[in-house]
């Protein structure tokens, strides 16, 4: 007996940072420098609270969180959110005085707080509701006249303000100053009338909004898209992964009667801390759009007509049956699940198709996951953050947020090189402007700094590389990250490709074979080599940077098919479409930026009759004789876990925790980087930089009918002191043109875009800025002429 | 109305160099403005926050915290006819009506001419002297109605020029701070050193 107790107290670690307390009298362990809130969330002890969020800093504005804790005379009353914990502290949450302070609290809280529950929509999941009941008075001394004001006032085209339920939490004022970045709501005419409130006529324009409903503890804040549309106990809900962009954000899907209603954001560590953008929350709008393609449809004489399924396969079948070898290809694949790229990969093995890429000639080369990875974690607490990728705020907001609080809290370092102001600009420690086809030369002087090679020695190095500029080739950015990659120690990679599962998809059989990427495949098929085109969730003509390309491909194409959720430019010239099933239709698992697997959750029934991609690949193996042996899912995640490397050892028990599990890609064949030298330019006076913004054409933006009026439309920024020399005027037209073509575009001043370069936001309504790409000379250059 | 003037940015610009952080200038900033316009105009503070890098909803959220910003265009003249304890013993009530019936306006209100506004105050630190108010600020004392007709003729004569300048100005004589008594650039965490005048005798 004595012999085993010693044995374990020599197994006791001891924790300089641990901290022994009681909550209640139960003896609890806390971490130095956490709150008494934080601690006693850890315990059966629930402390009613509205304006301590943890991921937030405190600010002790409601006062709910009173606790009483032992000190020199006697017990006194602190906020337990703004109190550190102590060594020897002794905390009482369940004192008279501390009901007493609590309902005291309610009690003024809701004097002036409507009791418009019934008609809220915040009633049935109200913290405020909860704790009056939970934590309150039951009555109120109060009889006198509510505060009014006028209800509710849009501060955005997605958030209503109810002022008159708002209890100056802080929450949401906080969250866009502190979290997403954007101040542009805060607490106005401070005193016995302080409100939260926009600029004047000044929209709540953050790419976080949603958030901040999400987190308001009363009914103050509401997203149009959902106001009115259910009650909380009559949703359904499924804890997924947001597919909108590769970040890989944990949601919970809530459903009622069989529609998609709302996202909310679950807080999950490695990723988003229970934040989601916009574009993420609130585009499940277009699973329910009414334009989803409901049954396969079959080229006529009069168009695409529909048909039934069995005509649908059948003719695909045939079609696939009498290609010629080597002369089917697969674009697409990084919409869907693991499971549907996975099967699609063994159809497309069995058929004999080389031909497949998972990227639309947008992204960077699969060579990319060859260098050492890096998780958004390990990007967060490196010394040094290099970015070489696009606006990260316009493409993956929430891995924006991430970094952002990060280099707020000054953990790490961003050194930026880009051809123009991002969001992290200004929070970059070093932002280095180069021109497009320059990045070599840039990287090269930045690496010979002793300022910069003392940084860069002081730790480790997380290199954030994506395609920052569509108006270049992406070999540009594949020397200066191999450049970095070999030269500086210590050097990670967190690649950045934006669709959602691109990665999975790209690990899983779908990455091109001998370098016969997208473009290649293009190519093969504009020179008639492509008997059938499958587009996989994939829209060449207006994704392809190259729309020339695009064109020529979809064209040449003898057949094409198309899976898809919608009719789109490309899937209109297709021979047979098949409605595939969207997001929240269907169970699977998905790969983030990371390698991160995570599942996705059923909610709804798919759509009329579209079916998960998987499940199409299955039906044409079997029409096509070949046996995948694949009934269900889960032989298909079964069959991934044997098979793929770097998978195995997952299971979806696994994949459906919260932060999923990593998954090590397999080695990909070393890398060929072409060093060009900078190119130099000709006669013409602007360099083009084409890049997205979060809003555009995407028919996921463009199907929500909450998202698709944020687009900004078609225009070209130029810096004001070019605007000048051009002698246009701000939002007068001009023409832009190449050696070949011209379009006529709005012009505007920007001081975000470095003189002598010109900024145009991609797939946007108006003008396709893609007939002026010229990726093939590497960068493109523009002329700018005022026509007005 | 407007932005701020060209003269008035570069002593924003001075303001500004007076504080190691630039939004520490907000208010002074706000004050240049109201005094340009005579009352803060949207404009205005779009430009303050440029000139501070605070977004416009920050200025907007300051500049509110504050009754003596206006947001609306008010007259020349800013009656202040305080009505706390002390003035309304001694008929602050009977000089509102009064006012209210010469200028023809509710409390609150502005007379078309643009002349002016007028206004129920609090305590204005002047009970000794009750009944009070102040015309932009400044105090006068121990009124009746006749004096408040004399003074509100005065005004409308613009006879007063030189002791009542229009609503917003802050000062009639403008003080310049040389740089170096400013509070410097240097930021309070970058401060290792107590100031010289505590002689050392207490550590930061």
């Amino acid at each position: 007996m004595s012999t085993t107790e010693s044995h374990n107290e020599a197994e006791i670690v001891i924790d300089p940072n641990a901290v022994s307390m009681t909550i209640n009298g139960k003896s609890v362990t806390a971490r130095k420098g956490e709150w008494i809130i934080a601690a006693a969330d850890r315990t059966e002890d629930f402390i009613p609270r509205f304006c301590y969020h943890p991921r937030m800093e405190s600010v002790g504005m409601c006062r709910q969180c009173l606790v009483e804790v032992e000190g020199p005379r006697g017990p006194m009353m602190v906020v337990s959110c703004m109190t550190p914990v102590a060594e020897g502290q002794v905390v009482r949450t369940d004192t008279d005085t501390v009901k007493r302070a609590q309902e005291g609290m309610i009690e003024l809280l809701l004097a002036n707080h409507p009791l418009d529950c019934p008609v809220c929509d915040k009633g049935g999941e109200c913290p405020l509701q909860d704790q009056a009941f939970s934590h309150g008075p039951g009555e109120s001394r109060y009889v006198e006249e509510k505060r009014h004001y006028e209800k509710p006032i849009p501060i955005s085209g997605l958030v209503f303000l109810d002022r008159e339920r708002c209890i100056l939490c802080d929450r949401c004022t906080r969250f866009a100053d502190e979290v997403a970045g954007d101040p542009l709501i805060t607490f106005t005419h401070r005193g016995n009338n302080t409100q939260v409130l926009t600029f004047p006529d000044e929209p709540f324009a953050s790419y976080f909004s949603g958030n901040t409903v999400q987190i308001c503890p009363v009914g103050a804040l509401t997203a149009e898209p959902y106001r009115f549309k259910a009650r909380p106990w009559d949703l359904q809900q499924q804890e997924s992964t947001c597919t909108t962009c590769s970040v890989g954000c944990r949601t919970v899907v809530q459903s009622s009667r069989d529609e998609i209603l709302r996202y909310q954001g679950v807080d999950s560590d490695p990723v988003n801390w229970g934040w989601l953008c916009d574009r993420g929350r609130f585009n499940f709008q277009s699973t329910n759009s009414p334009n989803r393609l409901s049954t396969p449809l079959i080229k006529t004489e009069s168009g695409l007509v529909a048909t039934s399924w069995t005509v649908a396969l059948d003719e695909t079948a045939r079609v696939l049956r009498h290609a010629q070898p080597g002369s089917i290809a697969i674009l697409g694949g990084a919409r869907g699940t693991n499971e549907d790229a996975w099967a699609w990969a063994q159809l497309a093995d069995a058929l004999g198709v080389d031909m497949r890429d998972a990227q639309l000639d947008d992204g960077l080369p699969a060579e990319i996951f060859g260098y050492p990875n890096a998780t958004i974690d390990d990007a967060c607490s490196a010394t040094t953050v290099i970015l070489l990728a696009p606006d990260l705020k316009e493409e993956l907001p929430v891995l924006y947020l991430r970094l952002r609080g990060a280099a707020e809290k000054k953990k790490i370092r961003i050194i930026e090189i880009t051809t123009h102001d991002s969001g992290l600009t200004r929070y970059a420690w070093k932002s280095l402007q180069c021109e497009p086809g320059h990045q070599a030369e840039t990287v090269q002087q930045m690496l010979s700094t002793p300022e910069m090679q003392e940084q860069l020695g002081r730790g480790s190095v997380v290199v954030v590389a994506g395609r920052s500029n569509l108006a270049e080739a992406a070999h540009h950015t594949m020397a200066v990250v191999d450049t970095i990659a070999t030269t500086v120690s210590q050097v990670s990679v967190l690649p950045v490709l934006r669709r959602a599962n691109v990665r999975g998809a790209l690990s899983l059989g779908l990455a091109p074979r001998d370098s016969t990427d997208a473009a290649t495949i293009l190519e093969a098929s504009a020179n008639g080599k492509v008997d059938c085109l499958i587009l996989l969730g994939a829209d060449p003509l207006s994704d392809v940077p190259d729309a020339d390309l695009a064109r020529r491909g979809i064209a040449g194409a003898r057949h094409i098919i198309a899976i898809d959720t919608f009719l789109n430019n490309s899937s209109a010239h297709a021979d047979i479409v098949l409605p595939a099933a969207a997001y929240g239709e269907k169970d699977g698992t998905t790969t983030n930026l990371e390698g991160r697997v995570t599942n996705v959750a059923q909610s709804i029934t798919p759509h009329a009759t579209s079916r998960p991609d998987w499940m199409i690949a299955v039906e044409l193996a079997a029409l096509l004789n070949h046996d995948l042996g694949i009934l269900t899912l889960q032989d298909i995640q079964t069959r991934i876990t044997q098979t793929v490397g770097g998978f195995d050892g997952l299971s979806v028990s696994v994949a459906v925790r919260k932060n999923g599990v990593l998954v090590s890609v397999p080695p990909i064949s070393p890398l060929q980087v072409h060093h060009d030298a900078a190119v130099k330019r000709n006669a013409y006076e602007f360099r083009l930089v084409v890049a997205r913004k979060l809003y555009d054409q995407a028919i996921g933006t463009a199907m929500s009918q909450s998202l698709a009026a944020l687009a900004p439309g078609a225009g070209v920024f130029v810096n004001p002191h070019d605007l000048e020399r051009v002698g246009a005027k701000d939002g007068s037209s001009v023409r832009v043109s190449n050696t070949t073509r011209s379009v006529i575009l709005p012009v505007h001043a920007s001081m975000t875009v470095a003189r002598g370069t010109a900024f145009v936001p991609f797939n946007q309504k108006g003008v396709d800025i893609r007939e002026l790409l010229q990726t093939s000379n590497g960068v493109t250059d523009v002329q700018i002429a005022n026509i007005s | 109305m407007s932005r701020l003037t060209d003269a008035h940015v570069a002593l924003a610009k001075e303001i500004i160099g007076r504080y190691p952080r630039p939004k520490s200038a907000l208010v002074p900033l706000l004050h240049l403005a109201q005094e340009q316009d005579g009352y803060i105009t949207r404009d205005a503070m779009v430009h303050i926050g440029e000139l501070v890098g605070v977004t416009s909803a920050e200025v907007y959220g300051t500049a509110t915290f504050y009754e003596m910003f206006k947001f609306e265009p008010v007259g020349k003249y800013v009656v202040n006819i305080c009505g706390t304890m002390s003035c309304a013993l001694m008929g602050s009530e009977e000089l509102m009506h009064h006012a209210e019936q010469r200028l023809g306006i509710k409390a609150g209100g502005t007379t078309p001419d643009g002349m002016f506004t007028l206004e129920h105050a609090e305590c204005q630190a002047a009970c000794t002297e009750a009944p009070c108010l102040q015309v932009n600020y400044r105090y006068r004392y121990r009124l009746t109605p006749a004096d408040l007709d004399e003074l509100i003729d005065d005004l409308s004569a613009d006879r007063l020029t030189h002791e009542i300048p229009p609503h917003g100005t802050v000062a009639k004589v403008r003080q310049h701070i040389a740089s170096h008594r400013g509070v410097g650039a240097l930021a309070p965490e970058l401060v290792t050193e107590s100031p010289a005048w505590l002689n050392g005798k207490a550590a930061l």
